[in-house]
C-alpha cells in the first residue's frame, strides 16, 4: 500500500533504475571500466584530451580516463555513503527510540546536546570533528589514519546519528501514547521489548527516510572534504568522486570543461535521484494524507 | 473578539515573559560551557603548541612557554580555559602564530564581509522563497505548482560547491569567450590594488557568490513556506473561518499568512545565525575573504589565537539566534508553553 503510493511518484522510479543501473555499473567495475585506475590512455601527449572515442570522458593531467576514473571513484563514494548511512541509522534509531520513549532527563540532555550540535555550520563541525578523531590515540584501532576510507566511514556515521536520532525519536514520541503501547504494558513487557518489537518496526517509514538522506549527506559530505583535500587518500592514484569534483575547481580556469563537467554532472545526478526516492518513501509512510498534494 | 481575549491576554504576556526571562538566564552558562567545549576540541584537534613551533621553529623555549601561559593553554584543560577566558574578556588577546598579527582587525573585516553577502543572500533568498511558496501554495497540484516544487527540489538537491564551480564556468570563463569580457568577476571584493569604498564595485564582485547562496536559500523557504501555507489552509480552524462566511482572501492574509508564517520566522532565525560561518564553502570558490577562509586559513595553520575569538563569535550568534528563535516561537504560539 505505502509501495503503491511510492511507485506514484515518477520522478522517484525513474531514480530508483538510475541509481539501480549505476550500482550495477559501478559494482562490475574491472569490466565495466575502459582503463585501470591508474593506467594513462596513450604514451604522451596524453594530458588534457578533450573527449573522443580513445577516452570518453576525456582525460586527466596525467593522461588517465576520467571515464574509468569516474567509475571506480563513485564506486569508493557509495561504499562511504552506504556503510556509513547504515551505522548512523542503526545507532541513530536505537538512541533515538530510547530517548523518546523514556523521556526525563536522557531524553532532554539528548536534545539539547543534538541541538547544538546540528545548529553549528556543518563544515566547521566537520573538518574540528574529524581533526579530533585523527588526533585520539586510543581510537586507531577503530579508524585507521586519517586519511583511509574507513576513518571517513567513522567520521560521518558518528556525524550522521544525530539527525537520525531526533527524527525516530519524534517518531516515537507519537507513537508512544498509542493502544498497542499501552496493551504491551499492561502486559508487563519489558521496555527493551516495547521498544525493539513495537516501536522500532512501526518506525521503519521516517528510518527508511532517514536512511536515503545520510547516504546523500555522506556522499555530498565526502565531496566536500575532498574538494578541500582532508578526503580519503587511498593510495597508488586511487580515487573518490570527491577528488575527482575537487578537481574541478582547478578546472575553471583553464577552460578543460570535461573535467568539470563529469564528475559534477555524476554528483549531481546521483544526488538528485537519492533525494527524489527519498522524498517519495516520505510521501508514501506519512499517513497524512489530505495534505493538497 | 478582542474585549473577551483581554484576560487571556494578560495571562500569556505573563508566562512569556517568565519563559523569556529563563532562557536568558541560561544563556551565560550555556556560552561558557560550549566555549569550554569548543577549547578543548581545538586543543586536541590542532595542538596548539606543536602548530606554534612549526610555524615558528627557531623559537626558544621562553618563547613557547609565554605562548602557552597567553593562550592559557596549561596542561589542565580547566584552569587553561579560565586562563585563557580572562585574556579573552579582558581584551588582551594573544597574537597570531604566523607574524605575530593582531586578531581584531583580521576578523573585523572578515566578519564585515561575511555579513554583507550573508545578509544580502539572505534577505534575496527569503522574500523571493516565500513569495514563490506562496504561489505555488496558492494553486496546489497545477502546473505552476509543480514546476515550482521540481525546481525547488533540483535546487536543493545540488551542493553548493557545485554551482558555484558551474556558475564561475558560466559567467567568467564562456562569457568571456563568447563575448569578449567578463559579466561577473569570480574573485575576492574588488579588483587587485584598489582601496577605498566603491559600491558598484562592491556589488559587481558580490553578484556571483549571492546568487549562489541565495539559489539554495529559494529553494528551500519556497518549500518550506509552501508545505507550512498548505497545512494551514487545510486545518480545521480555517473551515471554520470559510464557513461562518468569511470571504477567501481574507482568510488568507489574515489568518493563513501570520499562522504559516510562525514555523518559517523561527527557521529563519535559526538560519541567520548560523550565517557567518555557513559561507565557507562559497567563499573557498570565490576567494571571498570573509569569516570562512579566515577559518579555512588557520584551522589549517592551527592558529589557536585566530581561531578562539572566531568561535567565540560564531557560537554567541547560534546561541542568541536559538534564544531569538525561541522566544518569537513562543511569543506567536504560547501552546508549546504549556508543557
Amino acid at each position: 500500500m505505502a509501495l503503491k503510493r511510492f511507485l506514484a511518484h515518477k520522478a522517484a522510479v525513474v531514480s530508483c533504475v538510475v541509481i539501480g543501473l549505476l550500482t550495477l555499473f559501478v559494482v562490475l567495475a574491472p569490466f565495466t571500466s575502459r582503463y585501470g585506475i591508474n593506467e594513462a590512455v596513450q604514451g604522451p601527449p596524453n594530458s588534457f584530451l578533450t573527449p573522443r572515442s580513445k577516452a570518453w570522458l576525456g582525460t586527466d593531467d596525467i593522461g588517465r580516463d576520467i571515464y574509468s576514473r569516474l567509475i571506480y571513484g563513485v564506486r569508493v563514494s557509495l561504499l562511504i555513503g552506504l556503510v556509513s548511512a547504515l551505522i548512523s541509522v542503526t545507532l541513530g534509531a536505537l538512541v533515538g527510540a530510547t530517548a523518546g520513549f523514556r523521556g526525563g532527563k536522557f531524553d532532554d540532555i539528548m536534545m539539547r546536546v543534538t541541538d547544538l550540535f546540528l545548529a553549528f555550520p556543518f563544515l566547521v563541525t566537520l573538518l574540528i570533528l574529524r581533526n579530533v578523531l585523527g588526533a585520539l590515540p586510543w581510537l586507531k584501532p577503530l579508524t585507521g589514519e586519517m586519511d583511509t576510507v574507513r576513518f571517513i566511514i567513522v567520521l560521518f556515521s558518528i556525524f550522521g546519528w544525530m539527525s537520525v536520532a531526533r527524527i525516530v525519536r519524534g517518531q516515537v514520541l507519537s507513537l508512544k501514547e498509542r493502544e498497542f503501547v499501552e496493551a504491551a504494558r499492561a502486559v508487563g513487557a519489558s521496555r527493551r521489548y516495547i521498544i525493539a518489537r513495537h516501536l522500532l518496526p512501526n518506525s521503519i517509514g521516517p528510518i527508511m527516510v532517514s536512511l536515503t538522506f545520510s547516504v546523500v549527506g555522506a556522499i555530498i559530505g565526502e565531496s566536500t572534504l575532498a574538494f578541500f583535500g582532508y578526503g580519503p587518500q587511498a593510495g597508488a592514484g586511487a580515487t573518490s568522486l570527491g577528488i575527482l569534483v575537487g578537481a574541478a575547481k582547478g578546472a575553471v580556469q583553464t577552460g578543460f570543461w570535461w573535467l568539470a563537467v563529469f564528475p559534477c554532472g555524476t554528483l549531481i545526478i546521483i544526488a538528485l535521484s537519492i533525494n527524489f526516492i527519498g522524498d517519495a518513501l516520505r510521501d508514501a509512510t506519512d499517513p497524512r494524507l489530505d495534505r493538497g498534494v | 473578539m478582542e474585549n473577551i481575549d483581554c484576560g487571556l491576554e494578560k495571562v500569556r504576556e505573563e508566562t512569556v515573559l517568565r519563559y523569556i526571562f529563563r532562557r536568558l538566564a541560561w544563556a551565560i552558562p550555556t556560552l561558557v560551557l560550549v566555549t569550554f567545549l569548543v577549547y578543548i576540541a581545538l586543543r586536541i584537534g590542532t595542538d596548539p603548541v606543536e602548530s606554534y613551533k612549526r610555524s615558528n621553529p627557531r623559537v626558544t623555549k621562553a618563547k613557547v612557554q609565554q605562548y602557552i601561559d597567553i593562550n592559557g593553554l596549561d596542561p589542565n584543560y580547566v584552569r587553561g580555559y579560565f586562563k585563557w577566558l580572562k585574556n579573552f574578556l579582558t581584551g588582551n588577546w594573544p597574537r597570531s602564530i604566523k607574524g605575530s598579527r593582531e586578531v581584531w582587525p583580521k576578523l573585523k573585516d572578515a566578519m564585515a564581509n561575511s555579513l554583507r553577502l550573508g545578509v544580502a543572500a539572505s534577505v534575496v533568498g527569503i522574500s523571493f522563497g516565500l513569495v514563490i511558496g506562496v504561489i505555488a501554495a496558492l494553486r496546489p497540484g497545477g502546473r505552476r505548482d509543480v514546476i515550482i516544487n521540481t525546481s525547488a527540489f533540483v535546487g536543493i538537491s545540488i551542493p553548493p560547491f557545485i554551482s558555484a564551480i558551474m556558475f564561475q564556468l558560466l559567467f567568467a570563463v564562456y562569457w568571456q569567450r563568447w563575448f569578449g569580457y567578463s559579466l561577473f568577476p569570480t574573485s575576492g571584493v574588488y579588483p587587485a590594488g584598489h582601496t577605498g569604498f566603491n559600491l558598484f564595485l562592491m556589488l559587481k564582485f558580490m553578484a556571483l557568490p549571492t546568487l549562489v547562496v541565495a539559489i539554495q536559500t529559494i529553494a528551500g523557504y519556497s518549500r518550506y513556506m509552501r508545505s507550512s501555507l498548505l497545512d494551514v489552509i487545510n486545518s480545521d480552524y480555517m473551515r471554520t473561518a470559510r464557513s461562518k462566511g468569511i470571504s477567501e482572501r481574507k482568510i488568507l492574509i489574515k489568518h493563513g499568512m501570520r499562522n504559516a508564517l510562525i514555523p518559517v520566522v523561527t527557521l529563519a532565525a535559526l538560519d541567520i545565525g548560523g550565517i557567518l560561518g555557513g559561507l565557507i564553502i562559497t567563499e573557498n570558490i570565490f576567494s571571498y575573504p570573509g569569516m570562512g577562509l579566515y577559518f579555512l586559513k588557520s584551522f589549517g595553520d592551527g592558529d589557536f589565537p585566530l581561531l578562539m575569538p572566531w568561535m567565540v563569535i560564531i557560537v554567541a550568534s547560534i546561541l542568541l539566534f536559538n534564544l531569538i528563535a525561541d522566544i518569537s516561537y513562543a511569543w506567536l504560539d504560547p501552546r508549546i508553553l504549556l508543557d
